[in-house]
């Protein structure tokens, strides 16, 4: 049975601690975001942490919502791309295949979650930070754009491992590194194919909603949302 | 001695000619002074764009979530210059109206050129610029043909195919000009004009050969115009964004883009005639019959503009509405009005009062008018990207980079380059246009 990987979040548990951000970040070689790429809107991050405030001083409550692709299942970042530099692949996972990014902007112009990033200059490390980059997952060269994955490479070697050991991939084995860092618990990561799965059951619940869902992306991350 | 003719159809041919090939010869100062100046102009762009090249796209003011910017806007306006041609040219070929004689090649001229510079925004665009040809289909190493499915590739084919296009139907009618120039001229020039006239002899065969082809590229050409600025509007109609999706934006901008051309012919028009000296032949007549078309395009113009804000404005969608804010009421809004009244009010002042009506008037509405419609642009390409659907996503304020500004003003240096080394090379009026009729000297 082909997979078709999906994300619950519970905003109910999610404080804002930006550790999803920091582990991705780390996951994923991407360069850190410097105050001066914040002020002129050239960061990135493949997960972000939106706020959203409620009420007036002093009386102010901040609603803390990760942000990340939603691998949509009707994706309006793929049709646009011309030279198919992001496209669906058979598990569903919204891909991008930075060699083949020649950077027209359009799928990020399409996306209605703003969460595509591009490299407006080749990346930099501070030092020694160059040296701790992951192995498993590319360096980016200025011109292209990239978004998250989902942690396909977590993904791939998941899945090897359990063909090694010869067994179907168990649910909560593969977790991206956000959700493997959110000390709340807040995200769940798994199969949607299997209807036992942590994020299935999640995905069903009362509370669950998608982002933008009237668009009809069809998004495979569920927020759950906060209880009144 | 002729100055009281006011039809240049009914002037001896002779001095038509005498006239009309004078410019091509002799170098003035004031000649080079004029093409070297922009010259320079697009020294500085080309260094701009070797800074974007070597450095990245962050040169650009270009940032999240706005990712098009001057260089989108740039192509659209160009790309709507380039139907001034077109639209004078093939329509008032194929009605056969007398008083396009002394402007098609002028207007035809400003397609070619401004398709040339409209074209290479796209690949300017592109953050890895040296990869522009993975855009284009052909069997290649990469085993993957490129995505049918993208409206850049739709943009591609258009652009090539009306590019294409229009050097022919610029070509077809100079043959018989570069055959009589062929005949007496400095040997490089003859060589050029001898090759470049494929051997016309004038006889009748080839002279109706000729009027077929010339009316079947009108035609064709026609078609393509309307096609390539539709599919320029489905860039934006095509993407789900906030005010761009709306299909009223094809025939919108087709409407835009041969009003801007209109205006740009006017300009140029102008000068010409002026630098020229070629008063006898664009007189009044020829303006007064471009402002009364620029008039009916500010109508139509403001027609579309109106029927795409107030359908946006009874429909509420929040969404739609944040953009419709922003730009009516918010940051966009000077903009946007002074769009509306260098487009639409000072036009329609100018040019609607028959006293106020002249050649002056006319250029200074066409100035008003590429500035409006480059404001149009502008208008419809930011402030949707600047206000996300998530509005915790909405980040700062985007400005055009020095980068963008250069590259911008570097393709007008560019058109009046490529515009002055035209008219040196060709007559700007296509003679022959002028040569009694065949048939008549038979009679």
């Amino acid at each position: 049975m082909t997979h078709r990987w999906g994300m619950a979040i519970d905003l109910d548990r999610c404080t804002g601690c930006e550790a999803c951000v920091a582990a991705c970040h780390a996951e994923n070689n991407i360069p850190i975001s410097t105050p001066e790429q914040a002020a002129t809107g050239r960061t990135t991050h493949w997960i972000r942490i939106d706020r959203y405030y409620e009420g007036a001083f002093p009386d102010v409550k901040v609603k803390y919502m990760p942000v990340l692709c939603q691998q949509c299942d009707e994706a309006p970042c793929e049709p646009v791309c011309p030279t198919y530099a992001t496209y669906h692949n058979p598990e569903g996972l919204n891909v991008q295949v930075y060699n083949r990014c020649v950077g027209t902007f359009y799928c990020a112009n399409n996306c209605p979650y703003t969460v595509r990033y591009f490299n407006w200059f080749d990346p930099v490390w501070p030092e020694p930070m160059q040296l701790q980059h992951n192995p498993d997952v590319a360096v980016r060269m200025a011109g292209v754009m990239e978004k998250c994955s989902f942690c396909i490479q977590r993904i791939k070697r998941g899945k090897d491992e359990a063909a090694t050991a010869g067994q179907p991939v168990a649910d909560g084995d593969i977790q991206p590194a956000c959700v493997q860092s959110c000390p709340a618990e807040a995200m769940v990561f798994g199969d949607l194919n299997d209807p036992e799965s942590k994020v299935s059951r999640m995905a069903e619940s009362s509370r669950s909603t998608r982002l933008l869902e009237e668009l009809g992306t069809k998004p495979k991350v569920f927020y759950l949302e906060r209880g009144r | 001695m002729y100055s009281s003719i006011k039809q240049p159809e009914l002037l001896p041919y002779g001095k038509i000619r005498e006239d009309l090939f004078r410019p091509l010869s002799g170098m003035t100062k004031t000649y080079f002074a004029a093409i070297l100046i922009p010259l320079l102009v697009i020294l500085f762009g080309a260094y701009a764009w070797m800074a974007q090249l070597r450095y990245g796209m962050g040169v650009t003011g270009l940032q999240r979530p706005v990712f098009w910017g001057f260089y989108i806007v740039d192509f659209v306006f160009w790309i709507g210059i380039s139907h001034a041609g077109t639209l004078i040219s093939a329509i008032l070929r194929l009605t056969d109206a007398g008083w396009r004689k002394p402007i098609t090649r002028a207007a035809e001229a400003i397609t070619v050129f401004a398709l040339m510079i409209g074209g290479m925004f796209p690949i300017i665009h592109l953050g890895r610029a040296w990869y522009f040809y993975w855009l284009m289909p052909y069997p290649n190493s990469r085993l993957l043909w490129p995505n049918f499915r993208s409206p850049l590739l739709w943009d591609l084919t258009a652009i090539v195919t009306y590019v294409t296009g229009s050097v022919i139907y610029l070509y077809l009618p100079l043959i018989p000009d570069m055959a009589q120039l062929a005949e007496h001229n400095a040997p490089w020039r003859r060589k050029l004009y001898r090759a470049l006239s494929l051997g016309w002899t004038g006889s009748d065969t080839e002279w109706h050969a000729l009027e077929r082809a010339m009316k079947l590229m009108a035609g064709i050409i026609l078609a393509v115009a309307v096609s390539v600025h539709t599919v320029v509007a489905w860039d934006f109609a095509m993407a789900i964004a906030p005010m761009w999706h709306s299909s009223i934006f094809g025939p919108y901008f087709v409407v835009g883009a041969i009003f801007s051309g209109l205006a740009a012919l006017m300009i140029v028009l102008a000068l010409i005639r002026k630098l020229m000296g070629l008063e006898l032949y664009l007189t009044r007549h020829h303006f007064d019959n471009l402002a009364k078309l620029l008039l009916l395009m500010s109508v139509l113009w403001l027609y579309f503009t109106m029927a795409e804000h107030l359908t946006v404005w009874y429909g509420n969608d929040p969404n739609e509405m944040v953009v419709f804010g922003a730009r009516t009421r918010a940051r966009f809004a000077p903009l946007f009005w002074l769009m509306v009244s260098v487009n639409f009010v000072v036009p329609f002042v100018l040019l609607g009062i028959r006293r106020l009506r002249s050649i002056g008037t006319g250029v200074i509405a066409s100035v008003g008018i590429l500035l409006g419609m480059f404001l149009e642009r502008y208008i419809i390409v930011v402030p949707t990207l600047s206000n996300t659907r998530l509005p915790a996503a909405t980040s700062t304020f985007y400005t055009p980079s020095w980068v963008e500004v250069a590259v911008t003003v570097a393709t007008f240096a560019g058109m009046i380059v490529l515009y002055l080394l035209f008219s040196k090379l060709f007559p700007i009026v296509a003679v022959w246009e002028f040569k009694p009729h065949p048939h008549e000297d038979d009679l």
